[in-house]
């Protein structure tokens, strides 16, 4: 049974339905203790980082145990900015800070590149590291659509990236916790992939 | 690199279950494609980037039906899905993107009440705040009569861009460029461009429309209106600069599958998901 956490935040029907297509048991709650017993926990997130951190707040400690637990976790495009430390979005807001790092806006030297902000569409994955999420997939292009990027402290957790004017972390893992930016729900075929591999290989 | 994205519009009358597709040439000769949840999947097998519907008939009644549509849609097709139509309050984009919707888009209302821009950006953020332009060229003698509009030079002549509502029934006399600007400044993400003297021509796209948006603004602009063939596509995402182009009946009829556009630009050398 995979768990995602409703924390208020936009289109939760897509990531449950893509969890569902292929193959999952799919729980979707905003209930403290059915998230406390929750074997896998996912955490989607579209808006802003601070309205985000807010809405997670009474969920904060359920979280931390959880991946402290040594239980999977995956989290999806603001869901991944959001176990980060801080962002420039809502800099007097703590992040869940499962990795140190800071989330920054696109430089608006992109622009002059003929670059648009946000980053909206489909980019192509540069794989920097055998990662179990990402098995079978190559430099596949995937769904992005963010204005903030983030900057691990520790390179080494970084999976993949893709290029938009600068390097941007796509896939980001340490444990037990996988992350994307971009949205593998939203990402055709190939994103279910992602998915799959989530539950065959992390679970 | 990002690729340039390709996405098929339905056009939806939803005074039938499940409703129709519908596809007219400026708004006459009515030809029927197919149901939605039908076509969008058919779509989403072939490729497409992300897929559109329009609630041509804009009306409230009919958005709880679009609503169900999308529902069923989103249970087999994994690719973003934009709503238009009948979206007037930051609680109907709340509600789309309950059933699975990624973007809404507006037009009349935003143009009626400009703040829907900044308070449904707030609400759900501006990647799903998609504004429609719908822009009519008005042509003009000598460029350097007007000040209150931005001149852009065509092949057919010097003109400004006069924004439509209502589906194309009544004209504002607001500048399309002018428009597009303060959108972005108000939240919104995306501009879903409409030639409203290209749509339904299959003439090609309006190239120095899209430039100039392309030119003036950060966010991406979603070309629409008089893509004809894969040759239209090519032109208005290169000399264009448009980030995506919109097509519909090319697509319904089988006239170009998606597929067979993505290999023309393909080996032309444009960025495409394949």
């Amino acid at each position: 049974m995979i768990t995602i956490i409703d924390y208020g935040s936009g289109n939760l029907k897509s990531i449950r339905n893509g969890f569902h297509h292929v193959g999952a048991e799919v729980l979707v709650t905003r209930d403290k203790e059915e998230l406390k017993k929750a074997d896998v926990m996912i955490l989607p997130g579209v808006g802003a980082f601070g309205t985000a951190m807010e809405n997670l707040k009474k969920y904060e400690d359920i979280i931390h145990q959880h991946i402290k637990d040594d239980k999977p976790f995956l989290g999806v495009c603001l869901g991944l900015q959001v176990l980060f430390s801080e962002s420039e979005e809502s800099p007097m807001i703590r992040g869940l800070d499962v990795f140190s790092g800071k989330v920054v806006r696109f430089p608006d030297t992109l622009l002059n590149d003929g670059l648009k902000i946000p980053h909206m569409g489909w980019n192509n994955l540069n794989i920097k590291q055998n990662s179990p999420l990402l098995e079978g997939i190559g430099s596949d292009y995937m769904y992005f659509v963010h204005s903030y990027y983030v900057r691990p402290d520790n390179e080494e957790v970084v999976m993949a990236t893709v290029d938009y004017g600068v390097e941007v972390p796509a896939v980001v893992a340490q444990d037990n916790v996988y992350a994307t930016q971009f949205h593998p729900e939203k990402s055709g075929e190939i994103g279910l992939e992602i998915l799959k591999n989530f539950l065959r290989n992390v679970l | 690199m990002l690729a340039k994205r390709i996405i098929p519009c339905l056009d939806c009358d939803l005074n039938v279950p499940h409703g129709r597709v519908v596809k007219g040439v400026e708004f006459k000769q009515i030809r029927y494609a197919g149901e939605p949840v039908e076509l969008a999947t058919k779509y989403y097998q072939d490729g497409a980037d992300e897929i559109v519907f329009l609630d041509i008939t804009a009306s409230h009644e009919r958005r709880e039906t679009m609503a169900d549509v999308i529902n069923a849609t989103t249970e087999n097709v994994f690719v973003p899905i934009c709503v238009g139509g009948g979206i007037r309050k930051p609680q109907d984009y709340v509600n789309m993107l309950k059933a699975g919707a990624d973007k809404c888009s507006t037009n009349t209302a935003a143009i009626h009440n400009p703040d829907l821009i900044n308070e449904a950006s707030k609400v759900v953020g501006s990647q799903a705040c998609v504004i429609g332009i719908d822009a009519k060229r008005r042509y003009i003698e000598d460029p350097k009569e007007s000040d209150e509009h931005i001149i852009i030079e065509t092949p057919q002549g010097y003109c400004w861009y006069d924004c439509s509502i209502y589906g194309g029934r009544e004209f504002t006399g607001i500048d399309a460029v002018k428009w597009a600007m303060e959108c972005q400044e108000r939240g919104a993400g995306e501009i879903l461009l409409t030639s409203m003297d290209r749509d339904g021509t299959k003439d090609g796209y309006d190239i120095p429309l899209n430039q100039t948006m392309s030119q003036m603004l950060d966010i991406p602009i979603i070309a629409s209106g008089g893509g004809g063939n894969p040759e239209d596509i090519y032109e208005v995402l290169t000399l264009g600069k448009a980030d995506a182009a919109l097509a519909a009946s090319i697509f319904h009829f089988d006239e170009y599958p998606v597929p067979v556009v993505k290999e023309f630009l393909k080996e032309k050398g444009v960025a495409v998901r394949l």
